[in-house]
Parts: structure tokens; sequence; C-alpha cells
């Protein structure tokens, strides 16, 4: 049912984790639903330089989050906003019909945390500017 | 770790099939002499099977299943009956192919009614007493739960329904071959059952019906098994299917006990060395072969997933191990919230496990549940912060 990649990244998670103290952090899903996923990143000079998660849910919800690290790593922000969730899917081969809706949900946890990253230096910024 | 959802058919099963695949393959409706040996080595199966169960033979229909047994029982049973009324019981934690046979009829102008269950999984018998209601024709229900292993009051279930003038029928497909049942003292009416769930063929089962209760055919097309199931039968199932059972009573008074202190073991080790688990089902009238639990904080399919990967299979109530995108309905009824139930196991032994398969399965899952919680942001965000 799932493909050699999704079984990889299930089995093998890459990038598990919580970054400390980091630059963003997303989180998505509902535990009633199944799916909990928390992305946080490490931004350095506009490009995510470390990116870990945590995942509750099924095979295809912990492949996703794994795939989505590696693909996001090095990515600028921008970038990084362009991944999407059929992007995931594509890039593991492919994840069963029930699975695309359900359990396919990393890109959002990504831009979750980009966004997240976003409002908080928009605030340090202008606490800045009254600072200054 | 997966008997429950089916059986290695034994070796002896097969050899007594054999000749009736290979030489004696014969129509048992024809007359000339091949057919006279398979309908005597029919003949021989259903009278076996009837003296194992103590019923008589002609009570027996051969059948391609348990879902095809339960879809006859009830279908039959209400179509046959409908001018004595239209409202049929059933409870909120049957198998699919009763909850959708009731839903077909419910469609089609009969009336349905869910019986609640406890925490236990156990049918309230006060609720059956007060929706049981004159033109009510049927109350089907499951003997014992396919996925958390609790036993029905089915004796109580029984006279209730009786002293209305209701029919009953058993869905006795987790319990014949595993448990003692004695349809006579039971006093059931209609009663389903599946070889492959007791190391039989699969496509073979069986429905009681008890004499003098009619039941509509569900196929149309001869007079085959007395004109309750029409097309040639399946005669090597069926001697493979007297045969399993066979065994399977010879056996029981030694797997039950067998079963039983394994499935003890279980969970006694599995509550003591991971926390946040519960056991879901009966504590006690279960079947000897059922574990079912929930273990909060991870989700069953990746926990299923992992085990396979070591080489051990179960089944899961997470909603992510179906099609369907909610987790297991019987858990649900039980009062087990969604978030819970997502994280649910059931673990059946049979004729194979050993003491030893017990030992791996449990330390293969506490490493499992160590690693997927690690990963999981509940768990983190959770007892974590409690302890720490």
């Amino acid at each position: 049912m799932y493909s050699e990649k999704v079984m990889d990244h299930f089995t093998n998670p890459r990038n598990v984790g919580e970054i400390i103290d980091p630059d963003g952090v997303g989180q998505v899903g509902n535990p009633v639903c199944g799916d909990v996923m928390r992305i946080t990143i490490q931004v350095e000079d506009g490009r995510i330089a470390d990116v870990k998660f945590r995942t509750f849910g099924c095979g295809a919800a912990i492949a996703t989050s794994s795939m989505i690290t590696e693909m996001a790593k090095g990515k600028t922000l921008e970038e990084a906003l362009k991944l999407t969730n059929s992007a995931v899917a594509r890039a593991l081969d492919g994840l069963p019909p029930a699975k695309l809706h359900c359990s396919n949900l990393a890109a959002d946890a990504l831009h979750e945390a980009i966004s997240d990253y976003y409002a908080k230096t928009r605030t340090r910024g202008q606490a800045l500017k009254v600072g200054g | 770790m997966d008997y429950a959802a089916t059986t290695p058919t034994s070796p002896e099963v097969l050899d007594a099939m054999r000749p009736y695949m290979l030489e004696d393959f014969g129509n048992p409706s024809s007359i000339h002499s091949f057919g006279r040996e398979a309908k005597k080595a029919l003949d021989d199966a259903r009278g076996k099977v009837a003296s194992l169960l103590s019923v008589a033979p002609e009570e027996i229909v051969f059948t391609s299943g348990g879902s095809e047994s339960t879809n006859l029982a009830i279908k039959g049973c209400a179509t046959a009956n409908a001018k004595r009324g239209r409202h049929i019981i059933t409870s909120s934690i049957e198998h699919h192919a009763c909850l959708d046979a009731v839903k077909y009829l419910a469609r089609n102008g009969f009336e349905a009614t869910y019986l609640p269950v406890d925490g236990d999984g156990v049918i309230d018998l006060n609720a059956l007493r007060a929706a049981i209601r004159d033109d009510t024709v049927l109350v089907s229900v499951i003997h014992a739960s396919n996925e958390v292993g609790t036993i029905q009051p089915v004796k109580e279930i029984i006279e209730i329904a009786h002293e209305k003038g209701a029919l009953v029928h058993l869905d006795s497909v987790q319990t014949v071959g595993a448990i003692p049942v004695n349809i006579r003292e039971l006093g059931a009416d209609l009663v389903s059952m599946s070889a492959h769930k007791f190391y039989g063929p699969k496509g073979v089962g069986a429905l009681y019906v008890r004499k003098g209760v009619r039941i509509t055919p569900l196929i149309h097309g001869g007079p085959h098994e007395k004109k309750r199931r029409a097309g040639t039968q399946n005669v090597a199932g069926a001697v493979g299917m007297a045969k399993a059972l066979e065994l399977a009573v010879e056996q029981m008074d030694q797997e039950v006990p067998r079963l039983t202190r394994l499935r003890e073991k279980m969970i006694d080790a599995i509550l003591s060395r991971i926390d946040h688990v519960r056991i879901n089902g009966h504590r006690t009238r279960r079947l000897p072969n059922n574990v079912n639990v929930s273990i909060e904080y991870v989700e069953g399919e990746a926990i299923l997933l992992n085990l396979d990967v070591k080489g051990i299979a179960v089944s899961s109530g997470s909603a992510c191990s179906s099609e369907s995108l909610s987790p297991s309905h019987v858990l649900l009824a039980m009062g087990v919230p969604p978030e819970v139930a997502h994280g649910s196991l059931r673990l059946s032994m049979g004729r194979g496990t050993t003491e030893d398969d017990v030992d791996y399965v449990v330390e293969a899952l506490v490493d499992i549940v160590a690693k997927l919680r690690q990963m999981s942001p509940l768990y983190v965000s959770g007892p974590c912060d409690c302890k720490g």
C-alpha cells in the first residue's frame, strides 16, 4: 500500500526533534483526527538553516513530515513557501488515495512555521523601531 | 498476532478436502455415481457440523462464509417475516456485515434500533428491554466482538427477545470453533459461522437455521440447501469446514486455558511496561485469544507498520488503517475518545502462538512505542510536562 520511499522515511525518519529556541514554529492537525505535525525552523540569511519535526500520526503523516524537512533544508523562505503537499506526495512516489487528504499536511506545517517566523521578525522589527 | 483476521488451513483439513477436488469432484445435484459420491460427502460434512454443534443436519445451510451467513440471516429472516413486523434490533458494535445488512433493510422499509454498550463493550440489556416491541421481528447481535473480544450475555438477550416473540440471530463467527457454543441451550434461532476462523478454508461458512424458522434466500436458482441458498455446493469446502470444526472442538479443552494464560501474560506485560495504556473490552468475559489495547500519544497504523517490519502482524482500530476517516465504531461506541481510539491495536493469538512469541511481541511493542512517542508532539507536551 505504501511506496518504498514512504516506508524508508517512515522507518528512518530524518530530522526528528525540536529546535531549541526556534525562529519559527508551525503546528497543524488535531489529535481527534489522528494527525498532529509540529515543525520548528532556524532561519539564517533568509534561508532555512535547520528544520525539525515531531509528528503524531500514521505512516504517511510521519513520512511526509520527514520528506518536507529534507526538501526545505537550505531553501530560501520564498522557495520553501512554494513547496506544496502534493509536491511532498510526489517526492515520496505517491500516497494511497485515502491518505492524500488526511495525512498530507507537512507543507502546511512548514508554511505555518515560516509565517510564524515572519510574524516574529515583524514585531521584533517594530519593537526595534519603537525602541530606537 | 492476527488470528482473529484469519487462520492458516490446517494440513489435516487440506488432506480431507483434496479428494473432493481431484477425484470425487462430482456435482452433488447429479444423479450418476460421481454426483452421488459428492452428495454423500456433502451430507457427511453437514452431519458432522450439525453433530458437533448438537443440532439437526437440516438446520445447517452451507454458505460462502461469515458475511454471507450474516446477510442471509438478517435479510432472509426480515424479508420472510415482514408481515409480522418491520422492526429490527442490533447493537452499535456489530461487524459491518451485520451493520450494512441492517442499513440496507432500513433503506427498504424496515426500522432499525442500535443498542448501546457499556465501557466494556457489553450490550445494555435494559436498553434491549426498552427497545423491543410487538413488531420487532429480529434481534441480531455479535456473540463475541471481533475487535475487543467481549462475549455478550446472549442467553439473556435471547430470553428477552423470545418473550416478545422476536427471533434472534447470533453472529458467532468469532466464537464457533473458539469457545464452547451450545446453540440449543442458548435457544438461538439463527447462528452465523465461518470456517477460516478455525483453521478451515476461506470461502466457506454456515448458517444454522432453527427448524421452523423461515428465511428468504439471497441467491435464487435451484433447490440446493433446501431452497435456502442456490448454487452448486462447495463440497470440498464443506468437507474442510467439518474437519476443521472437529479438530477445533477436540482441542478446545486445551486451547482455551492455554490461550487465556497467554492473553493474561500479554495484558499484564503491556500494562506494566507501557504507561498511558488501557485494555479495551471486558477483562474476564472475553475471547481467550483477544488482546485489544489503546496506547495514548501514538497512532495505531504507525505501530502496526513498525511491528510488521519486525515480522509481527496485528490489526488496528485507527482510522488510518482503514479506508474510512474515523476510528473503530466499536471503540467509539464504548466511549473511548477518538484521539485514544486512533492508538488502538488488536493482538489475537492462535494455535501457533507460544510464550516466546508473547515475549517477543511485548519487547517489540515497548521499543516501538518509545520511538514513536519520542517523535510525537503530544507526548512531549503531555506527560513530559507533567513529570518535568
